[in-house]
C-alpha cells in the first residue's frame, strides 16, 4: 500500500479561518478571545510543522492500537439484545425532558 | 524539606490486610480516619472534589462483616481508595473538572471502579483534575487547582494531580487515574508517589470520560510498586464493554513483581537525557541507572531518533480525537445547558462557550482544525502516519532490551502559575512521556530520588506491549535504593 500525499506548509491561520473552525466546532468567540487563539493556534501549527522533515509516503497510518500486537481484542461480542440504562434514570440527568424524550429549542418554524 | 508539608506515607496493602484478619482494625474506623484527615486537608489542598462517603461507609461494613465471621478477605477489603473525576460512579457526581459537567449523576459504574470495589476497595471521593484530563499540572481545573502535599505552593502534575496528591498525602492508600499523555506518570513523579501507565487495551475504558479514545487509559497509583501491581492485578482484563480490552490473561502482577529484576537488559535512549533535562532530574535518573547495573542488570544506551517528532505528532492525534469525543457535550441529555437560547444552534454553542474552559476550547480549536477539510492529509493523517514510525521503533528496540528507563519529566514540580502563559511550553512538558502513550506499550513511574531543594524525581520504565511485569520488576530494583 502507498500513501502518497501531497504535503503542504498551509498559510498562516487567519481571522476567518478561527471562525469557520468555530463554527464547524460549534464554540463562540468573544472578539478578545479570537486574537488568542490565532496566535496560540500559530504556534501549535508551526510547531507541529516539523513533521514533513519525515518521508511518510510509504507508511500506512497507524488507527487502531490492537493492529500493532496482532492481537484479536477488535473482536466485537455477539449481536444480542440486553438490558439498556433505565430511561427515568437517564432523563433526570436531562437539563430539559418531559420524562419520554430530550426538550430542546424549537429547530422548525411553522 | 519546603516548610510546608502534607507529605505522609500510607500503610502497605500487606498490613492493612494483615491489622484487618487480626481484628486490629476495622474498615469502618479506617474510612472514619481516613476522612478526618481528608477534612482537615482538603480546604488547603483542594485534592476531592466530591466524597463518596454513604458507599464507602457501606462498602466498609461490609467488609467488617466478613472480617468478623473470620472468612477470607477479598484481596483490597477495606483499602480506601481515590477515583479521578473523570471516571464515573453511580449516583456520584462525576465532573471531569469541567463546569460542563457540574451536578451530573452516572448513572453506571466504570468497570475499573467497579472491579476495585468487588475486590473489597473502599472508594472514598472522586478527585481534581484538569478538565477533561487536558493539563500537565492540575491549573485547568474548573474547580481550582490542586496543591502538590510536598509544598503547596507548587502544582501537583497533571491531569490526575488529584489522584497523585491524596497518595502522597495519605488521604487514601492508592488512587485510580487516566494517562492519555502522561498524566499518570508525570503528577507520580512530581508527588513522589508509584504511577502506572498499562498497555493500551489491559484495561477497560468503560465508564471513562473520553479524551482521546486511542491514547486514553485507566491505571493505578499508589505509595510503592508492589501495590501498585496489586491495583493493576485488579482492575486489568477483558471487558466485554469495551471492544478494544484485550483478551490476555492477567498475571498475579504483585507476585511477578517479586522476581528481582537480575539479568533484564536496560536501555538508556541517549534522546531522553538532552537540552532541556534539568540537571538535578539527570542526576538522580543516571544514579536509579546505576542502581539497576548494580542489582545485576545489563545496560545499554540506546537511540530512539524519532523521539522529537513525539509532541507534535501527540498533540494533532489527541485534539482531533477530543474534538470528537467532546461533540457529545451539546446541552441536550445531560450537563449544563446555556440558558434562553433562541435556537438550537444557538443552544449548543452557548452551553459549549460557557461550559469549557479556555484549554479544553483550543484543544477543540485545534483538532477540529486538523480534521477539516483541506487540512486533513496534511496533520491528522500524518500525524497518524508518524505515530506508526514512533511505535516500530519501539518495538524494534524491544527486541535489543527488556526495559527502556528515562526520566518522566524534564524537571521537577513547578510553582503555581509559573507555566500556564504558554500553552506551547506546556505541550513541551509532556515529551518524555507522550511517546509511549503514541506507541502503545506500559510502563511505571517510580521515584528515583530528590532535589537539594526536596522535590521528588521519577524514574519512567517502559516495557513492551503486556510487559508490565517486567516493568514492575525494575520499578522495584530502583524504589530498593531510592536514592
Amino acid at each position: 500500500m502507498s500513501f502518497e500525499i501531497g504535503i503542504f506548509m498551509p498559510a498562516k491561520v487567519t481571522v476567518e479561518d478561527v471562525e469557520r473552525v468555530a463554527e464547524l466546532a460549534h464554540l463562540e468567540l468573544s472578539p478578545d478571545e479570537t486574537g488568542p487563539m490565532l496566535r496560540d493556534l500559530n504556534a501549535i501549527l508551526d510547531y507541529v510543522a516539523e513533521l514533513n522533515e519525515l518521508d511518510t509516503s510509504n507508511v500506512a497510518p497507524l488507527a487502531q492500537m490492537s493492529e500493532l500486537s496482532g492481537e484479536l481484542s477488535g473482536a466485537l461480542r455477539a449481536d444480542q439484545e440486553g438490558p439498556s440504562l433505565d430511561r427515568a434514570v437517564v432523563m433526570r440527568q436531562a437539563p430539559e425532558s418531559d420524562g419520554a424524550f430530550f426538550k430542546v429549542p424549537k429547530v422548525i418554524e411553522r | 524539606m519546603p516548610a510546608e508539608s502534607y507529605v505522609e506515607q500510607p500503610k502497605t496493602l500487606a498490613d492493612l490486610r494483615a491489622d484487618l484478619a487480626a481484628g486490629r482494625t476495622r474498615a469502618a474506623d479506617l474510612a472514619a480516619g481516613y476522612y478526618d484527615r481528608i477534612e482537615k486537608l482538603n480546604p488547603r489542598l483542594n485534592v476531592f472534589l466530591s466524597l463518596t462517603k454513604e458507599r464507602a461507609y457501606e462498602q466498609a461494613l461490609r467488609i467488617d462483616a466478613v472480617a468478623a465471621k473470620g472468612d477470607p478477605l477479598p484481596p483490597l477489603a477495606g483499602v480506601p481508595v481515590a477515583i479521578k473525576d473523570v471516571l464515573v460512579m453511580q449516583g456520584a457526581p462525576s465532573t471531569a473538572g469541567s463546569k460542563i459537567l457540574q451536578g451530573y449523576q452516572p448513572p453506571y459504574d466504570c468497570t475499573a471502579v467497579a472491579r476495585l470495589e468487588a475486590a473489597g476497595a473502599v472508594l472514598v471521593g472522586k478527585t481534581n483534575c484538569d478538565e477533561f484530563a487536558m493539563g500537565s499540572s492540575n491549573e485547568n481545573s474548573a474547580y481550582g487547582p490542586v496543591r502538590n502535599p510536598i509544598d503547596p505552593k507548587r502544582v501537583p502534575g497533571g491531569s490526575s494531580g488529584g489522584s497523585a496528591a491524596a497518595v502522597a498525602a495519605n488521604l487514601a492508600v492508592a488512587a485510580l487515574g487516566t494517562d492519555t499523555g502522561g498524566s499518570i506518570r508525570q503528577p507520580a513523579s512530581f508527588c513522589g508517589v508509584v504511577g502506572v501507565l498499562p498497555t493500551y487495551g489491559r484495561v477497560s475504558r468503560y465508564g471513562l470520560i473520553a479524551f482521546a479514545s486511542s491514547l486514553d487509559r485507566i491505571g493505578p497509583l499508589a505509595a510503592n510498586v508492589r501495590d501498585a501491581a496489586a491495583m493493576l492485578g485488579v482492575i486489568a482484563g477483558h471487558d466485554p464493554r469495551d471492544a478494544t480490552s484485550s483478551p490476555a490473561p492477567v498475571p498475579d502482577y504483585a507476585l511477578e513483581s517479586d522476581q528481582p529484576a537480575a539479568g533484564l537488559r536496560i536501555g538508556v535512549p541517549s534522546e531522553y537525557f538532552g537540552e532541556g533535562l534539568d540537571l538535578e532530574v539527570r542526576a538522580s535518573v543516571e544514579k536509579g541507572v546505576a542502581a539497576l547495573e548494580a542489582a545485576g542488570c545489563t545496560v545499554k544506551r540506546i537511540s530512539l531518533p524519532h523521539t522529537k517528532y513525539a509532541v507534535p505528532t501527540y498533540y494533532l492525534v489527541a485534539t482531533a480525537e477530543a474534538s470528537a469525543n467532546l461533540a457529545r457535550f451539546d446541552g441536550v441529555r445531560y450537563g449544563y445547558r446555556s440558558p434562553d437560547s433562541a435556537t438550537l444552534s444557538d443552544m449548543y454553542s452557548h452551553s459549549r462557550d460557557e461550559g469549557f474552559g479556555a484549554e479544553v476550547k483550543r484543544r477543540i480549536f485545534l483538532g477540529t482544525y486538523a480534521l477539516s477539510a483541506g487540512y486533513y492529509d496534511a496533520y491528522y493523517l500524518k500525524a497518524q502516519q508518524v505515530r506508526r514510525l514512533l511505535a516500530e521503533e519501539f518495538l524494534r528496540a524491544f527486541a535489543e532490551v527488556d526495559a527502556i528507563v528515562t526520566p518522566v519529566s524534564p524537571f521537577p514540580a513547578f510553582k503555581l502559575g509559573e507555566k500556564t502563559g504558554d500553552p506551547l511550553a506546556m505541550y513541551l512538558a509532556d515529551i518524555y512521556t507522550v511517546t509511549a502513550s503514541l506507541a502503545g506499550i506500559c510502563g511505571v513511574s517510580v521515584p528515583c530520588g530528590v532535589t537539594h531543594a526536596g522535590l521528588p524525581v521519577g524514574m519512567q520504565v517502559l516495557a513492551r506491549p503486556m510487559g508490565e511485569s517486567t516493568a514492575f520488576r525494575v520499578a522495584r530494583a530502583v524504589e530498593a535504593v531510592e536514592v
